[in-house]
């Protein structure tokens, strides 16, 4: 029998491991997975590679994490965000390592290596900075950089409504990365508002088939960052 | 900055509106963050554009009133926004499947510098301190079709930002083809900056003199 639900956060991230390489779903607070999150940092592992297109807000979630100092790289587009004060400091003291890749790319490469695709050529960042040291190839008379999949040791993406096969929907521009990560995480950990059984999902519906997705958590009201943010919130509190 | 040369050239608002002018009807538009996003209000009559915002969502709507809206229905630049009738949603890789696709008609943008190759410089100064965030302008100049920015035509300093080549980081090599400045609309040409349009009461001799390249003046016959 299948059945994908886990009964907590916390035993869903239980056996994520020291210098794991761990993928993180939203863009800023939209499908930010903060319940998998705040799990994880209380869960302890640490000396973590981290993907996101962000480095979160205040010092909740994604921020929170990093703030704990559980994470040695990031792996990133867009690491200035308001809010956006934990990040700087342990970049600069050299604490955190930063990766910066542009948002496609980033996207790409979590797409393709979820889809067994271990490289790809783009146009994206071509002739500057960001391309520096990679190969450039010209196909067609155009110049394209070779850019390299990325996969990880686990996943964590909030979904709006999951099936126990793992099945997701998403809730608007909270779908963002969560798809592409699902697939590229070795295992992936989805948090859902409501979990239903299998068949009450329509097939023509399901955005993540089930295939992608390991465990599923019920988090019926999960927190939003920017109202953590404007009550002074912090995790640990 | 000087009250004399605040009222000369056009506004903010002024500029989005003349850049909608030469939206053509039924365009898939990408707008950068900042004054990009003023265009929106200055859709010309009998036209229809759609908005792509690269979070995942065709068919932006208007922003809610302060306080409103949903967290999880936000723009690019993490603003919330309404989604119009039709509007539809979709993850990150299709997203920027259909910036690199070429389905994206136009992007405007803002800048740090242009050139007059059209090479663009809008996402560091590469100060050494700074911390580097480039988000999807490079995959947007790489992809979209075409590339128009919308700049103040000199920094807050009096620096001009057309130039003959960019000495901050680029985001792309040749990518603009339009620049909407206060004080004039300019072509990127295979010639350099090319004059299309002055803003009203706006002199070619002032505008050269606060460029940092050659400007062509227009052809009269």
């Amino acid at each position: 029998m299948i059945n994908k639900q886990i009964s907590s956060p916390a035993e869903a991230v239980a056996d994520i491991f020291d210098g794991a390489t761990v993928m993180v779903g939203g863009f800023g607070e939209a499908g930010s997975p903060i319940e998998l999150i705040h799990a994880l940092i209380d869960q302890g592992a640490t000396n973590l590679t981290v993907v996101n297109n962000n480095t979160g807000s205040g010092e909740v979630g994604l921020a929170a994490l990093i703030q704990a100092g559980r994470v040695s790289k990031m792996i990133c587009s867009y690491p200035r965000t308001a809010n956006s004060t934990v990040f700087p400091k342990l970049y600069h003291s050299g604490q955190t390592e930063l990766e910066l890749v542009p948002q496609g790319t980033l996207a790409e490469r979590i797409r393709a290596g979820g889809a067994g695709i271990p490289a790809f050529y783009t146009a994206t960042s071509v002739g500057t900075p960001l391309a520096e040291g990679k190969e450039v190839r010209n196909i067609d008379g155009r110049d394209y950089v070779l850019e390299y999949g990325l996969t990880a040791d686990f996943s964590i993406i909030k979904g709006l409504v999951a099936d126990t096969y793992g099945n997701l929907i998403f809730n608007k521009t909270a779908r963002n990365f969560a798809p592409v990560m699902a697939m590229a995480g070795r295992t992936t950990i989805a948090q859902a508002a409501t979990v239903v059984a299998p068949g009450k999902l329509d097939p023509e519906t399901i955005i993540t088939p089930g295939i992608f997705v390991q465990r599923v958590v019920h988090v019926e009201h999960p927190e939003y960052e920017s109202e953590l943010v404007a009550k002074g919130a912090t995790y640990p509190s | 900055m000087t009250t004399s040369e605040q009222v000369i050239g056009r506004t903010r608002e002024q500029m989005a509106e003349r850049v909608a002018l030469d939206i053509p009807d039924g365009s898939y538009v990408n707008l950068g963050i900042g004054i990009p996003e003023l265009i929106t209000r200055y859709v010309p009559e009998g036209r229809e554009f759609i908005y792509h915002t690269e979070n995942g969502l065709l068919g932006m709507g208007p922003s809610p009133a302060e306080g409103e809206g949903e967290p999880e229905l936000i723009n690019a630049g993490k603003r919330r926004v309404s989604a119009i009738d039709g509007a539809c949603y979709f993850h990150h890789a299709d997203s920027f499947a259909m910036i690199r696709g070429g389905h994206i008609d136009l992007c405007v943008l803002g800048a740090l510098q242009v050139a007059k190759n059209g090479d663009l410089a809008n996402w560091s100064t590469g100060g050494k301190d700074a911390i580097p965030a480039v988000g999807g302008a490079m995959d947007l100049v790489a992809g979209v079709k075409t590339i128009y920015v919308i700049t103040q035509h000199n920094t807050k300093h009096g620096d001009p930002k057309l130039v003959d080549a960019c000495t901050y980081p680029l985001t792309g090599v040749g990518v603009v083809s339009r620049i909407y400045t206060d004080l004039a609309v300019i072509e990127v040409t295979e010639r350099g900056f090319q004059l299309v349009e002055l803003s009203p009461g706006v002199s070619f001799e002032y505008v050269q003199e606060r460029t940092g390249a050659e400007l062509i003046p227009i052809a009269t016959e």
